[in-house]
């Protein structure tokens, strides 16, 4: 116990400033009302869906969660099931295996239910492109509001994109 | 084959015997895999020998493509021969398992998106997926269906557990929700696009696939790699398992609710990414990798070597925190527990096979440059626990801290890139790979005017999933979360 403590001292605090929200990654209007707005404050439940990527959006949004970026301290955590969350952060091209799980997470979210596509795919399908298996970008299945480019967005990205959904204009 | 692969291509109609020998002389299953020839189908086995690779190509009729299955001989191949059929349409026989496998409502039954006749951009109306689950029956037991959507941060996958009490009785996994056309889509892009797309079969093994498919390209076209190519792609390939085995690591703590050592390793794995940031243009040298060589040269090698030395004198402090942690320890010691006989009648590999005496590692047994000359140690256990697969990544990071350094001490001047001649239509090539899971392959046939025929990814998690059913046996549910952590299998490289 005294060495776990011992690192704890020794390693201090990492955390980082926190971004700010980037109005150029809206694509839907904003469809939080001053009252939601209120009601929400600085606490967010997001639900993350991995609609088909390749794993590589994931690592990032993991990283959100470590202690340089600290996600939680914005008032933002992540929660096990989306009747719980705000907020859907989806990645993928929509795979069509896993379309209608996601239709079906969707419609269990309570509203505002905000959606932010993250990465490349989930913006217009990437690399996979759309096919047989593949219904490439989010919005081909769902509403989404905020989409952050990248392969993979690093996490200030999507930081920057969960404050773009969260904020009103 | 051409290449610094030692690798022998065949065609043969007897494919039993084959096996069967292969079997006994501790030989192992990488791959198995399906292609429509036009004439006929073919379908092909890639060994493991003591002394290299074996690719055997067996060709098959037209009208009803079949062949005796080999699931017995090796049960792994009992989901490929199933994704095989979901595929192409090639039929194992024998008392093989004939459920579909990959295939869940997005085409249906009697279509084979693989084959050439099939247009990729064909769509169907989604149909309703009725998987047979196999029941357990008796007093006390029910059910518990978990995903695909799970509730982490994690790939998409279903699990159905039978339990009494908390006890598990039976898993059974349904995979395929990430099935997004990989292998189709290879067949739509030139040899220098697919190498994108390569690295973006399995996100966190996108070093692996890179270079798996670009030793597939070079030994295809016979090109000989610049010195400092290969010496760069070593590098970039040991920070891949460095940077993954410090997230895991730190996961597994969070698992046991030692959240001290999820942000530890958390934090040590941010660091180097921004050096790999910095260095390579990518937090997760995604597109370094190229056919023909490496992409750029990373400069600075100064600020890797800072980082790392001092991610080398963090990790001795947290391994021996880990190793005093009652707490912890209680959770990892025993759970989930593969024997050495049992992983050897499996064919688990990897990180979870090296923790289950299956001590088999690329880097040792079939050294390509720049390993030839490391001496590379692969790291072994027998207890075959959540313990042993820590210990195996904590054994790991310091042979990879190792490696780095020396590859960084001797870096060889020169060329990055030697030019990448076209490829010759039906020329075959392939690559394998000691990616931070486990083997990784490609299979690669050349087709007309530059096309690619064929591109076959296999992943290591084939071989470890039907693993993971037999580990949690008898474990409670609440520890499955900790033991799937530590296989950590991939759903995206393995769905395709």
């Amino acid at each position: 116990m005294y060495y776990l403590l011992k690192q704890i001292v020794k390693t201090g605090i990492v955390t980082e400033p926190a971004p700010t929200k980037d109005e150029s990654l809206r694509v839907l209007e904003q469809r939080l009302g001053e009252v939601v707005l209120k009601h929400f404050g600085r606490a967010l439940a997001i639900r993350h869906v991995d609609a088909g990527s390749c794993n590589g959006c994931e690592l990032e949004i993991h990283a959100c969660n470590g202690p340089h970026y600290n996600l939680e301290r914005l008032g933002i955590r992540f929660v096990a099931s989306p009747r719980h969350a705000d907020l859907l952060l989806v990645t993928g091209p929509v795979s069509r295996h896993m379309e209608t799980a996601l239709r079906r997470t969707y419609d269990a979210t309570p509203e505002p239910k905000l959606v932010v596509a993250i990465g490349d795919c989930g913006c217009d399908g990437g690399i996979f492109g759309e096919s047989y298996a593949s219904r490439g970008r989010i919005s081909n299945v769902i509403p989404v509001d905020v989409a952050v480019p990248g392969c993979p967005p690093e996490p200030l990205a999507i930081i920057r994109g969960i404050l773009t959904a969260v904020t009103a204009r | 084959m051409p290449g610094p692969l030692p690798a022998w291509h065949a065609s043969t109609q007897d494919l039993r015997p084959i096996a069967e020998k292969v079997r006994a002389q501790k030989g192992r299953l990488v791959a198995l895999w399906a292609s429509d020839e036009r004439t006929g189908f073919a379908l092909h086995v890639a060994f493991a020998l003591r002394a290299g690779l074996l690719w055997l190509t067996v060709p098959l009729e037209r009208e009803h493509p079949r062949y005796p299955g080999i699931a017995d001989l090796f049960p792994a191949a009992s989901r490929m021969q199933r994704a095989a059929y979901d595929l192409l349409g090639v039929h194992a026989q024998g008392g093989a398992d004939h459920r579909k496998w990959l295939r869940h409502g997005a085409w249906p039954a009697g279509v084979f998106p693989l084959r050439k006749d099939f247009d990729a951009k064909t769509s169907f109306e989604p149909a309703p997926d009725h998987y047979p689950f196999i029941r357990v029956e008796g007093e006390g037991v029910h059910e518990i269906p978990v995903g695909p959507v799970h509730a982490g941060t994690i790939e998409p996958g279903h699990f159905r557990f039978s339990i009494v009490g908390e006890t598990i009785l039976k898993l059974e996994e349904r995979l395929g929700y990430t099935h997004k056309g990989v292998e189709k889509r290879f067949e739509q892009l030139s040899p220098e696009e697919g190498a994108r797309l390569a690295g973006r079969i399995s996100g966190d093994s996108t070093v692996a696939y890179a270079w798996a498919y670009a030793m597939a390209l070079e030994s295809a076209t016979g090109i000989e790699l610049p010195a400092r190519a290969s010496a760069l792609r070593g590098i970039a390939l040991e920070l891949e398992r460095v940077s993954n085995h410090l997230g895991d690591l730190g996961y597994l703590a969070n698992d046991v609710a030692l959240s001290f050592g999820f942000f530890q390793f958390s934090r040590l794995k941010e660091q180097l990414l921004r050096v790999h940031r910095e260095l390579f243009g990518h937090r997760y040298l995604m597109d370094f990798i190229v056919p023909g060589g490496v992409a750029r040269d990373p400069a600075r090698m100064g600020a890797l070597a800072e980082v790392l030395a001092y991610i080398k004198s963090e990790i001795a402090a947290l391994r021996a925190i880990y190793d005093e942690h009652a707490g912890a320890q209680d959770r990892f010691i025993m759970a989930g527990q593969i024997t050495p006989e049992l992983a050897a009648h499996l064919g688990l590999t990897g990180v979870a096979g090296r923790a289950s005496g299956e001590s088999y590692d690329l880097r040792c047994d079939h050294p390509v440059p720049p390993y030839d000359g490391l001496g590379v140690q692969a790291a072994g256990h027998i207890r075959g626990d959540v313990s042993a697969r820590i210990s195996v990544r904590f054994e790991e990071l310091a042979e990879s801290l190792r490696l780095i350094e020396k590859l960084m001490a001797e870096l060889p001047s020169g060329a990055l890139r030697a030019p990448l001649p076209a490829v010759q239509p039906g020329r075959r090539g392939c690559g394998w790979v000691e990616g931070w899971r486990g083997e990784v392959f490609i299979a690669l046939e050349a087709g007309e005017n530059g096309a690619l025929q064929r591109v076959h990814a296999h992943d290591p998690s084939w071989q470890s999933w039907p693993v993971l059913e037999r580990a949690v046996l008898g474990n409670i549910v609440p520890d499955f979360p900790l033991i799937n952590k530590s296989f950590n299998l991939s759903y995206s490289g393995h769905d395709l």
